[in-house]
């Protein structure tokens, strides 16, 4: 029959001859390969001692920046929580006392602020919600944990370090 | 006299024993090793340097595992399978010549346990009561997928010694001999048997594979098929057995090969290291060059092992009833004429 595509290829099925179906000189072959294989370096990277270097717009741990200041940027507008897909994001906002400028930014800032990390799916969203450049994905890998409350991180696991420190 | 030669008899038993437990041991690891080398990982590496304790591990979490004996298994052949394993592969090092006498102050003593003069019958022997360990315990252990690896292991031991036996029949027309302290001797210097008798040895080499049960004829055990095999059932200490079993077997036929087929202790320019090191320490390299030469045996099993795909189940009946043993008998047909026409 006619082929369609005419990509069809006919293969010829020839009888094995004698050396191939001695077995033998096709395992030499092969182990031959395998020799090969045996010099060559490991191709493992040894995790927790070595660390495969992320990529430049790699989304991982979240931080909540500070200004050139050392001011926390966060105005607790709550446009991430909003943008959010997942839901992961929730903050309490509070006003900004008399003696506190040296914190925050603004006169408004977020006194909570929590990421649950099982929920959030890194998908960037909320950095790109932002309107004060505070929050960006630049962050590690998530550590692994033993207990679900463990994973919602608050403002002392968020906020970037303090400048003078 | 007599007294200290038994007592040095025992501890060359004790010595030979040791040996052969600590390589089975540390091949389970080499094997781990050398399979990550062969598939460009690294292998296990965090108990101690380089992972060198794992086998240690291992052991002793073999040790601290739960003992099942399944309820419909047949509780003392449940047991006596892998002990019958282990046993049968612990006393085949008997009779093989590890090196020459050694004199330790003036004393002579082979490194030999016991020279029998049917050596290669007893080795036959102890290694065809080698299948017995694997066909009770898969068959105690009232497991459909037991029976069928023990079914596998009797029917692929037995096609398989056929062939062996003939391959060595032509390789005793070369000797003259059944002994094989005197078939490590005849081997002085470089006369290798492997020289004379190559189809032999490569014949040998095959049905040595089959009978430790190794890739590519691993099917009593192929966890692809059979689950686990005969030992499926098997848990704790009885599994541990089983496995070490194997890495015995396969310490035991390296050594018998080397023996049989490539010099044993002999090397060349072996008459000029004894006169140099004396006949203390000349015999003592001749034993390490034939246990660096049982090691390299050791590497090409499991250089097979991560080479080979395992064989289909009627693949390997053709392989051992229609091409080695026909082989084997034209081996030795050629051997006699050759040896009638020479001598």
């Amino acid at each position: 029959m006619e082929s369609l595509s005419n990509k069809k290829k006919v293969l010829e099925v020839k009888p094995l001859n004698f050396w191939e179906r001695a077995y033998l000189p096709a395992i030499a072959k092969g182990l031959s390969i395998t020799m090969g294989h045996f010099f060559k370096k490991p191709v493992t990277i040894q995790y927790p001692e070595q660390k495969r270097e992320f990529s430049e717009n790699y989304r991982g741990l979240h931080s909540l920046k500070r200004d050139e200041n050392g001011k926390e940027r966060c105005t607790a507008c709550g446009l991430c929580a909003l943008s959010c897909p997942a839901e992961a994001i929730t903050m309490t906002a509070a006003e900004r006392q008399k003696g506190e400028e040296h914190l925050y930014r603004e006169e408004k800032y977020a006194a909570v602020y929590e990421i649950n990390m099982l929920r959030c799916i890194f998908c960037g969203l909320c950095e790109e919600a932002c309107p004060k450049e505070a929050i960006y994905l630049d962050g590690d890998i998530v550590q692994s944990d033993y207990l679900r409350k463990d994973f919602i991180y608050g403002k002392d696991k968020l906020v970037e370090a303090p400048l003078n420190q | 006299m007599e007294l200290a030669e038994i007592g040095i008899k025992f501890a060359l038993v004790a010595i030979i024993f040791g040996i052969s437990l600590v390589v089975a041991m540390y091949s389970t690891y080499a094997e781990r090793k050398i399979a990550a080398f062969f598939q460009d990982r690294v292998g296990p590496n965090r108990a101690g340097p380089f992972g060198i304790l794992q086998p240690l591990a291992d052991g002793a979490k073999m040790f601290l595992k739960e003992e099942i004996i399944p309820t419909n298994a047949t509780p003392f052949l449940f047991i006596v399978g892998p002990s019958l394993a282990i046993l049968t592969a612990c006393i085949a090092s008997a009779v093989i010549p590890w090196g020459q006498n050694v004199v330790i102050a003036g004393k002579t003593i082979p490194l030999q346990v016991t020279d029998i003069n049917v050596g290669i019958l007893y080795i036959f022997g102890v290694v065809s009561l080698g299948v017995y360990g694997v066909m009770i315990g898969g068959w105690a252990s009232n497991n459909k997928y037991s029976l069928l690896g023990a079914i596998r292991a009797a029917s692929q031991n037995i096609s398989y010694e056929i062939s062996m036996g003939l391959s060595i029949i032509a390789l005793l027309l070369v000797t003259g001999t059944l002994s094989l302290g005197e078939i490590a001797q005849q081997q002085h210097g470089w006369h290798w048997n492997v020289i004379y008798q190559p189809v032999g040895f490569i014949l040998f080499l095959i049905c040595a594979f089959a009978e430790t049960n190794r890739t590519p004829f691993d099917l009593p055990e192929c966890e692809t098929e059979l689950v686990g095999g005969y030992h499926t059932e098997y848990s704790s200490m009885k599994l541990g057995f089983y496995l070490f079993a194997e890495y015995i077997n396969m310490f035991i036929s390296s050594a018998v090969m080397v023996t049989l087929y490539w010099g044993s202790y002999n090397y060349p320019g072996m008459d000029f290291m004894n006169e140099l090191l004396g006949t203390t320490w000349g015999p003592l390299f001749g034993f390490a060059v034939m246990f660096f030469k049982v090691l390299l045996f050791i590497f090409f099993f499991m250089w097979v092992r991560w080479t080979i795909p395992r064989f289909r189940y009627d693949q390997l009946m053709d392989l051992g009833w229609k091409v080695l043993i026909p082989l084997a008998i034209a081996n030795i047909v050629v051997t006699a004429v050759v040896i009638t026409f020479l001598k």
